[in-house]
């Protein structure tokens, strides 16, 4: 193959695997109202579907997954809010079933760590600065420029 | 050497994390369900349509309610222990179909045995949905005030019934029968 039929072929790959996403995986869109079907499909964006875990289950199309939909689907109907759908997949699978997590008593140190290791970092460097001055002034302008 | 041991018990300490990490099965969920009031259902029995099975009638005594179908290999595995389970007779195990075929469900336990005091049918799996199931075979323990105790999601063996279920359900009876006598 030449270069240039391979890099088409490579380009055409790659357009196609990014149009990949915008399939839905329900055969008939859910609502007619398309803000509904916006909310329909973002919820299901942030839901993780458990038997496959590392896909949502907008993605997934194991039968827990459609059962889910489902059940958004029949939610959103009712008119349930976004948070109360939430509440409900937590309370029977767990915070692991939000792709988005939350910030609870349980994992409240992992959310802080980041903030807790820079003052910890600052804390250290500024001790190491100080001591390293303090040596300099002990020794003296001269034993400093030696 | 103060110097370098902080470092170093940091160091090994992370490996250990590491460690602990690796050996954990990430593909299981706690159930979020332990110690909280067990969904009630309502569900046809697999056997008999007309027949309902009420999870309310199963209040004051422990029991055992396995998800199941005929579609899950998990649930072929396991099926010899729960006829075991069942023979000794500790508690009644109740059944969950789910999302089966009814008549594959009932030949099934025609031609394997039926380890089952009673079968809901779930065809549309809500009730699997209410109680957070995900993976069958998925076995809960249920206490005679109706909380969930224990959760297995596996196939039943019967280390782990001896481990986890027996103790509990002896711990459950014994708490439910003191009150009483006292």
């Amino acid at each position: 193959m030449t270069f240039m039929p391979m890099l088409r072929a490579m380009l055409l790959a790659l357009v196609l695997g990014a149009a990949l996403p915008a399939l839905a995986i329900d055969a008939e869109r859910a609502f007619d109202d398309p803000a509904l079907q916006e909310r329909y499909e973002q919820i299901n964006r942030e839901l993780r579907c458990l038997v496959c875990q590392n896909q949502t289950i907008a993605d997934s199309n194991a039968t827990l997954a459609q059962d889910l939909r489902r059940e958004v689907r029949e939610m959103i109907s009712a008119g349930k809010s976004d948070d109360e759908i939430r509440t409900f997949m937590i309370e029977r699978y767990g915070d692991f079933v939000l792709y988005r997590p939350r910030m609870t008593a349980g994992n409240f140190l992992l959310w802080a760590a980041p903030v807790l290791l820079l003052l910890l970092g600052t804390f250290i460097g500024l001790r190491f600065i100080r001591k390293q001055a303090a040596q300099v002034n002990e020794d003296g302008p001269e034993a400093g420029q030696s | 050497m103060l110097k370098y041991a902080v470092p170093l018990a940091l160091f090994a300490l992370l490996g250990v994390f590491l460690f602990v990490g690796l050996q954990r099965d990430p593909s299981y969920v706690p159930s979020p369900l332990i110690g909280k009031q067990a969904p009630e259902f309502t569900l046809p029995s697999l056997q008999d349509a007309s027949y309902p099975v009420a999870s309310k009638e199963l209040l004051g005594r422990p029991w055992v309610l396995n998800v199941w179908g005929t579609w899950c290999g998990g649930c072929r595995q396991e099926h010899d222990t729960l006829l075991a389970i069942a023979r000794t007779q500790a508690v009644p195990i109740v059944g969950l179909n789910w999302k089966d075929d009814s008549a594959a469900a009932q030949e099934w336990l025609r031609t394997l045995g039926n380890p089952y005091a009673v079968v809901a049918s779930d065809p549309e799996g809500r009730v699997a949905i209410d109680w957070g199931v995900y993976g069958a075979p998925e076995t809960f323990l249920i206490g005679p005030d109706g909380k969930v105790l224990f959760k297995h999601i596996a196939p039943m063996t019967l280390e782990v019934w001896n481990q986890e279920f027996l103790p509990r359900i002896r711990a459950a009876t014994a708490g439910a029968t003191t009150p009483t006598q006292g």
